[in-house]
């Protein structure tokens, strides 16, 4: 609440939280999903379920790229990296991740070349200052990240240059808003949909949520005011019985998308025939693969990948919490054997992974924001 | 991951169409406009970036309510090491 008094629009929260109590059947329980992370990592940090009713219950989605990265793929992106002439980058947030040998600032440690980069075109940039190693780039995130890849790699094909290679973990969002309504134990009535994500794939590709699923969805922006507003949103499509896609975050999200990032997207990238996500196993075209003609670039073309499979820990209960059956505190390992200082499921790997977050916000309350990877 | 940073447009340059030189919080940094080629920003612009990359052009009181977000998130001092990290961290 602390977060939300200081907010300049206070007046504005006020009655976008009486619209939401107004709008709210108290015989109705109400389950929302927000799919990004961003936005779980903001309703924690502005305190907004104080906000709202006791029935409405915001259930946090899979929409954190490295908590939904497969262990085995940190093993298979480390390997590479066992030669000595290749330089592997990634992102901050990749860093203190860990694999079953450890996370890569661990490989560090012991001698292997890490280096974080805070953009793609600075692995790109590495390769051009040491012609004689090869860098690889170990590359995630979801649909606002991967364009920036795509660029990336026109680049090093415009540029011939040949020490460079990406390692493609890009997941897609739209499969695993599939995946999470065709499970059997689903009971969500509503979305708050990603916002940046939405930057480049625009606001179309959720037509079949409305449309066949019958659930609302609203792209939202991460202001208090905006997660709140979206949620009055979604009330009122309830409360009227429709289900459309409507868009909060205009102010950022064309509805048609960036079609300069789509173009690069489809240039460089087809959908893998399927992929895991970690806590909610394999989804089916969830995931890009670099396409044929860029495979010199293609770091799973270049390096033996060992395809290491590692399986969640049964007692970990990440799909269920992915899927709103369970709240994260209801998860046996939940702040005993799983912690974000060290995690067993995905959820607690990254401050935007609703397991951390509820633990640091919730079950750590006076404690200090003590995140393992930061968003970046 | 999801979170973006907005940057103002200080210098363009003719011969690399796709770089600009951008200010955040008094960092100035060069970032990738390749993603914006349809409707590539002018000096004086505002743009959300990602990565190193212009994302989307807002308008500055969206970037002003942007960079308070970030405030209020206690992202913005991860938000200045990224953009200081950008270029390998060389001015």
């Amino acid at each position: 609440m602390k977060y939300v008094d200081e907010f300049r629009e206070a007046g504005v929260i006020a009655k976008a939280s009486e619209e939401i109590r107004r709008l709210a059947d108290p015989g109705r329980h109400y389950r929302l999903m927000e799919v990004c992370g961003g936005h779980t990592h903001a309703i924690y940090r502005f305190g907004l379920k104080d906000l709202l009713p006791p029935n409405i219950e915001l259930v946090h989605g899979p929409g954190c790229p490295v908590c939904v990265l497969p262990m085995g793929r940190i093993d298979d992106g480390l390997s590479m990296a066992e030669d000595p002439n290749v330089i592997f980058t990634a992102f901050g947030d990749m860093m203190r991740v860990p694999g079953t040998q450890g996370s890569p600032l661990e490989h560090k440690a012991r001698g292997m070349d890490v280096r974080i980069v805070y953009s793609p075109t600075d692995a790109l940039k590495l390769a051009h200052k040491n012609p004689g190693r090869h860098v690889m780039f170990f590359a995630i995130g979801f649909e606002t990240t991967a364009p920036s890849t795509a660029l990336i790699l026109k680049r090093a094909k415009e540029q011939g240059l040949r020490n460079f290679s990406v390692f493609s973990n890009h997941v897609t969002i739209i499969p695993a808003i599939r995946a999470i309504l065709d499970s059997p134990d689903m009971r969500l009535d509503a979305f708050i949909g990603p916002g940046h994500v939405s930057t480049v794939i625009g606001c179309r590709p959720y037509e079949w949520i409305a449309r066949d699923q019958h659930r609302p969805i609203v792209v939202s922006g991460f202001e208090p005011v905006d997660i709140l507003q979206s949620i009055v949103m979604i009330l009122a499509q309830l409360k009227a019985g429709e289900s459309k896609v409507e868009n909060q975050y205009k102010r950022v999200v064309p509805w048609e998308g960036s079609r300069p990032a789509l173009r690069a997207m489809a240039e460089v990238f087809e959908l893998r025939p399927y992929f895991e996500w970690r806590g909610m196993g394999f989804i089916s075209q969830s995931a890009l693969k670099i396409r044929e003609s860029y495979a010199p670039w293609d770091a799973e073309q270049r390096f033996q990948v060992p395809g290491v499979r590692v399986t969640d820990p049964k007692a970990a209960q990440c799909g269920e919490v992915l899927k709103g059956v369970l709240k994260p505190v209801q998860c046996k390992l939940f702040g005993k054997e799983c912690t974000p200082e060290r995690p067993v499921g995905a959820l607690m790997v990254s401050s935007e992974g609703s397991c951390a977050a509820y633990y640091n916000y919730e079950h750590r309350k006076a404690a200090a924001f003590t995140s393992i990877g930061a968003p970046v | 991951m999801c979170l973006a940073i907005p940057a103002k447009i200080v210098e363009l340059f003719p011969e690399e169409e796709n770089r600009a030189l951008v200010e955040v919080v008094g960092v100035r940094r060069h970032i990738d406009t390749g993603l914006l080629s349809d409707d590539p920003p002018k000096t004086g612009d505002w743009v959300l970036i990602h990565v190193g990359f212009a994302m989307s052009k807002i308008s500055e009181a969206e970037a002003l309510d942007q960079i308070q977000t970030l405030t209020m998130l206690g992202e913005q001092q991860a938000a200045l090491e990224e953009v200081e990290g950008y270029g390998l961290g060389e001015t």
